[in-house]
């Protein structure tokens, strides 16, 4: 027996009443018309994504500096060598290393913590849901603002309360201007403002778990701590995973905050690569240089994730 | 008679429009000059200046002030797009290099000789520094019009404190009075940080540290010039190995260290002009770095200023006493649409009754008579000290890629002050490759 759903039956009547007519009277076959559908968006695209790559591409082999008059000169790839043999990008690149990992193993901790807390019933737990998403919900310019002020060693309340609890005078210390823990000030707030993001995507995983694998493995007796490692963890992790690719590629262009709280100091101990492309782009003025730091930026990103997918789509299939 | 209120209505309308008509058209048939400088103290004293220019000739004066963390890049980027929306300027002297090889500014010799205005009334420094392109050579592209230096502010009452005083006789052997060598002014620093006064614990001075633009650079080299740093060979352009990176160089390197170290008040490894400003006026320090164009204000401030504040100059080295030149000179874009206009503007501010007026609303005059007159030197506690430190300046470069140049040593420098990268010597060893390196691409030799 032949079941039709009534549902798409009128969706294509309605199609072959709106688009065939149409497309006979002006000439046009199926596809012509399903060009015609996607070709402002393909427009779009190429005007404001494929055409500035490009044009970065074509720019970073030369010596241009767009604050100066001239004609850009040709370089061939000086600017990737001069780049990729320069001690202090490398010095970046490992501060931009230390600040992605530590954000993320940090969200994803306290990101999974908080989602496997929320996902239980209890009272107002809606209400401390959107509690735990505020950060997440403000610009990274106004927080960059609010913990800049945070931290002031005069009059910040963060100095306060760390004195207060350590007994350590609160104008003694520094948070953004100490070479030590200007790092950790950066991962600091990053995770606090991310971690939401996280939590969110590990909550939507845990919700698609079905109850009856819990209520099947209380029948064979696990424990709760082997039904996380054994249920909860494998089933999570696909989303867990994507959160991680989504934060890593977040953190790792990361500017605005960074910019605002430390502005890659002191010295270049939070000069992450963005920093240094923006120093480059809009402060030397180095436009060649810049660009061909954007496009190594862009292919270690693109190589990076498209690695990281393959993982996920194996653990998934796993 | 009386008038109905449809009447009245039209009347008012009518009144309106003509208002309106008459006003348009008498803007239409005005002339008008736009002058772009930074947003600052001295631009309301240049506010108030010009208000007598267009009372003397009708034009009328706009006025376009940007914050000085994107002074350089906003009008750089204006005068290399060759935009008309500045008809005069006050550039940085550090864009002198630039402007005249792009040909940004207009040319002022002819101008000058045919007006009878003579670089001669100017002092020589203020000239060399906003007005010659190649340096030492008589090019004119500015005028000079605010001179500017880095110099040195303290807590006048504090320093006379006889306890105090003589705290620091018994301890250092000789009396408690504004530091007159690099040495001393570490001392005093070292003296005062961590003392409670007026309830609060103060910190002995306040320097220079901005790494984003040009704080670092402009603070650390009143310490580097005065320990044998300098940018060049005199004998060899361009030639800088064993000059910028001497050990002297790198000794002056060492002693901004020392001294960031020892007495500066926590959380300002970032800080510039408005921070230094807070921190005295906050009774945080007792010494103060900063540029003079903001003295007049500090003298007059409620809490800080008037018996409290003391100046003095950027103190001596083992090899010298120089102190960083700031300041500007005005110049007119060659994009302008009203260069003539532009141009009788630059003929009324070089006047010397202009000059003397511009110092008086709060301005610095860089011409000889006003600041070497005993009038002058009597105006203000500043004023002497300000005088001799007009004749100690130095400049950094002025190159067409001066950018880059600054950039590079903020970098270097901020790296080993305040992040504790490598040693001083390393500093300024990569401090050399680096200009080499921007040397070589504005097609000179540095070798």
């Amino acid at each position: 027996m032949t079941v039709t759903n009534p549902a798409t039956g009128l969706a294509e009547r309605a199609a072959r009443r709106t688009t065939a007519p149409l497309a006979r009277r002006a000439g046009l076959s199926d596809r012509a018309v399903a060009w015609l559908f996607i070709l402002p968006t393909m427009l779009l695209l190429l005007a404001i994504n494929i055409f500035p790559l490009i044009w970065a591409i074509r720019l970073s082999f030369t010596g241009l500096m767009a604050n100066l008059p001239g004609a850009a000169r040709f370089v061939g790839l000086d600017n990737y060598v001069d780049i990729l043999t320069d001690e202090d990008v490398w010095a970046n690149f490992q501060i931009t290393a230390h600040f992605v990992f530590w954000t993320i193993a940090l969200q994803v901790l306290i990101g999974l913590g908080l989602a496997l807390l929320i996902n239980q019933k209890f009272r107002g737990h809606s209400f401390w849901t959107t509690v735990i998403l505020l950060p997440m919900m403000l610009s990274p310019a106004v927080v960059g603002n609010f913990w800049t002020l945070l931290f002031q060693p005069q009059i910040g309340p963060f100095n306060y309360v760390v004195g207060f609890l350590t007994g350590v005078a609160p104008s003694s210390f520094s948070m953004i201007g100490s070479v030590t823990l200007a790092p950790w000030t950066i991962v600091l707030v990053n995770t606090w403002m991310w971690t939401p993001y996280v939590m969110l995507i590990c909550l939507a995983g845990l919700r698609s778990i079905p109850d009856y694998i819990y209520e099947a493995a209380e029948v064979d007796r696990a424990s709760p701590l082997r039904q996380f490692w054994s249920i909860t963890l494998p089933m999570v992790m696909p989303f867990l995973m994507l959160a991680v690719l989504f934060q890593a590629i977040q953190s790792f262009v990361m500017f605005d905050m960074v910019n605002l709280l430390t502005s890659g100091g002191p010295g270049s101990v939070t000069e992450t690569v963005s920093i240094t492309l923006k120093r480059a782009a809009f402060e030397k003025w180095e436009t060649g240089y810049a660009s061909a730091l954007a496009v190594i930026l862009f292919v270690t990103i693109f190589g990076a994730a498209n690695v990281y997918v393959r993982a996920l789509n194996w653990v998934k299939q796993q | 008679m009386r008038m109905n209120r449809t009447n009245l209505s039209l009347l008012c309308c009518a009144g309106t429009l003509a208002l309106t008509l008459g006003a348009s058209s008498a803007q239409a048939d005005g002339k008008s000059l736009t002058m772009c400088w930074a947003a600052w103290d001295p631009a309301n004293a240049l506010v108030e200046l010009d208000k007598d220019f267009t009372k003397a000739t009708g034009i009328e004066m706009k006025h376009e002030f940007v914050p000085w963390t994107s002074y350089a890049d906003h009008f750089i980027n204006l005068l290399n797009s060759r935009s008309a929306e500045c008809d005069l300027i006050i550039g940085d002297s550090q864009w002198i290099g630039g402007a005249a090889e792009n040909k940004w500014y207009v040319k002022l010799n002819d101008f000058f000789d045919k007006n009878k205005i003579s670089m001669d009334t100017f002092l020589p420094a203020t000239v060399v520094g906003y007005a010659e392109w190649p340096k030492n050579t008589p090019n004119y592209w500015g005028l000079p019009a605010m001179a500017d230096a880095v110099g040195w502010t303290y807590r006048k009452d504090w320093f006379a404190k006889p306890e105090l005083r003589a705290e620091f006789k018994a301890k250092y052997n000789r009396e408690l009075e504004p530091p007159k060598t690099w040495d001393e002014l570490i001392e005093v620093s070292k003296f005062f940080t961590g003392k409670e006064i007026d309830g609060k614990k103060v910190y002995g001075s306040y320097i220079f540290t901005e790494r984003g633009s040009e704080g670092i650079t402009m603070g650390v080299t009143n310490a580097m010039y005065n320990y044998g740093f300098d940018y060049m060979d005199p004998n060899k352009p361009y030639h800088m190995t064993g000059v910028v990176n001497s050990p002297g160089a790198a000794k002056g390197m060492d002693v901004y260290k020392e001294l960031f170290e020892c007495c500066q008040p926590p959380g300002l490894t970032n800080a510039y002009m408005q921070e230094g400003l807070d921190a005295f006026k906050s009774g945080q320090v007792a010494m103060q770095m900063n540029w003079y164009a903001f003295f007049p204000g500090l003298a007059k401030d409620p809490n800080v200023g008037g018996d409290k504040i003391g100046f003095f100059k950027n103190p001596a080295g083992p090899t010298g006493q120089f102190t960083q030149l700031g300041g500007q000179g005005l110049s007119v874009v060659a994009a302008s649409k009203n260069v003539d206009d532009a141009l009788a503007y630059v003929k009324w501010f070089a006047q010397p009754e202009i000059q003397q007026k511009w110092t008086d609303l709060g301005g610095a005059s860089a011409s000889k008579a006003v600041l070497e007159s005993d009038a002058y030197k009597n105006s203000a506690p500043y004023a002497p000290s300000f005088v001799e430190s007009m004749g100690i300046v130095k400049d950094f470069w002025a190159e067409p890629l001066y950018v880059p140049l600054l950039l590079d040593m903020q970098n270097r420098v901020h790296d080993y002050i305040v992040a504790n990268k490598g040693t001083s010597q390393q500093a300024l060893d990569s401090l050399v490759k680096d200009w080499v390196k921007v040397f070589k691409q504005e097609g000179k030799d540095p070798s």
